[in-house]
């Protein structure tokens, strides 16, 4: 085994990363409706009820309005806040269709432009994003 | 008898896929991305292995958040392309190997790792992906596929020294099985990226370069790493690669590199690719 074994510990390390949501049980739990209602953007008569009414479509899923609000926002910072997970979004963006650089660059606060030309240039660099406490 | 003669390892980009389905491999954007795997294309004619043991992960296509296993095996005789959300990937289905398949989930598990068993599922591009950047445009693969299935996206994941030891089992299970087949272990997904949040669009050269180094030769410092580690260095999916590690445990004790590739970006990821002989 490497890493802690012990769960709290381990856990706790998830939130010293800058800038980045681990997906754990907690946000499983917290974004199982969210995720769920996503995943059913997978069939092609849920998309069409969907883009009908997106309202009426998200009322049928227990989520909270919060988490509502953010996907009628496509607010998708919020939405990991709120449990949601990213190849679960992915379904929604991509029934907007949006690919994955589009989608993820806004949640990076970069334009599209921007966050492509990082990616040509070699991606964003590792120094200063390791660890919040460390400043690494 | 079975034996697993070597070991390949890709990342699984999803635009990869797309690019080569549109026909966009000629590109100057995708061009870099898709020369390194002419080298293995024309390996792969000359090895005709029957059988891939495939190991990736599925992305919310086959599994949501109802089920969640840590690692699955298809025993099915067939594997549908599978609708992501936008129509099937126009690639072949996958043919399974349900003997093979059998064969290895009951060993493991009397090995103690203790697998889930599918027999209906259709794979995404974590499976299909690395089927097209190793075997192209074809109207039918060229081999059985067996896929192997890691949830490396509700945490915990499993350990990297799991990944290593499962891959370790997996080539034991192989080598009782009486029927001589050529099997290769194929480890999929990764290498550095982050898809969520702020920090999105990070890749780490240098860390990834590090762990191509450490796949040969007969180091086994890979399977310590902890996920932290990962997750600091390589992006929140970067996890993605524990999954070579069931590749490469599968190896044996030491390992010769045959051929390597790098390249950033493909939309927001570092591609890597590294084809493994295992050494006696």
């Amino acid at each position: 085994m490497t890493g802690p074994r012990d769960i709290h510990e381990y856990l706790a390390e998830f939130e010293d990363i800058p800038g980045t949501r681990v997906f754990t049980a907690k946000r499983a739990r917290q974004g199982y409706h969210l995720n769920q209602f996503a995943m059913s953007l997978m069939k092609p008569e849920n998309r069409e009820r969907w883009k009908a009414n997106e309202r009426a479509y998200l009322d049928e899923w227990p989520m909270s309005e919060e988490q509502k609000q953010a996907m009628l926002d496509r607010d998708y910072n919020r939405l990991l806040d709120l449990g949601g997970n990213i190849y679960f979004l992915a379904k929604v963006f991509s029934t907007d269709g949006k690919s994955f650089v589009q989608a993820v660059s806004t949640m990076s606060g970069m334009s599209l432009e921007d966050y492509m030309a990082m990616m040509i240039a070699g991606g964003r660099s590792p120094e200063g994003q390791r660890s919040i406490k460390d400043k690494r | 008898m079975a034996r697993i003669t070597a070991g390949v390892a890709t990342s699984h980009i999803p635009a990869l896929g797309v690019a080569s389905d549109l026909g966009k491999t000629e590109e100057a954007y995708w061009a870099p991305a898709f020369a390194g795997y002419e080298w293995t294309r024309q390996w792969e004619r000359a090895e005709r292995p029957d059988v891939i043991i495939l190991v990736y992960n599925d992305h919310a296509t086959a599994f949501d958040m109802k089920i969640i296993p840590t690692f699955a095996i298809g025993c099915a005789e067939q594997f549908k392309p599978a609708d992501e959300g936008w129509g099937p990937r126009a690639v072949p289905v996958v043919e399974g190997h349900p003997d093979l398949a059998w064969h290895i989930a009951q060993s493991l598990i009397l090995d103690e790792f203790d697998m889930t068993i599918i027999n209906e599922m259709d794979v995404d591009h974590g499976l299909t992906v690395p089927l097209t950047m190793m075997f192209g445009k074809t109207e039918q693969w060229p081999c059985k596929v067996i896929p192997l299935a890691v949830n490396v996206v509700t945490y915990p994941p499993p350990s990297g020294n799991r990944c290593w030891a499962l891959g370790e089992a997996i080539a034991r299970a192989v080598e009782s099985f009486p029927e001589d087949l050529n099997v290769q272990i194929w480890g999929t997904g990764g290498m550095s990226h982050q898809l969520q949040g702020p920090r999105a669009g990070l890749i780490n050269a240098a860390w990834d370069n590090d762990f191509l180094d450490g796949l040969s030769g007969d180091t086994d410092r890979l399977r310590h790493i902890p996920h932290i580690e990962y997750l600091r260095e390589t992006g929140s999916e970067g996890i993605e690669m524990v999954m070579w590690l069931v590749m490469r445990g599968a190896l044996g004790r030491k390992t010769e590199q045959l051929h390597r590739h790098y390249h950033v970006p493909a939309s927001n990821t570092a591609v890597g690719h590294i084809v493994l002989r295992p050494v006696e």
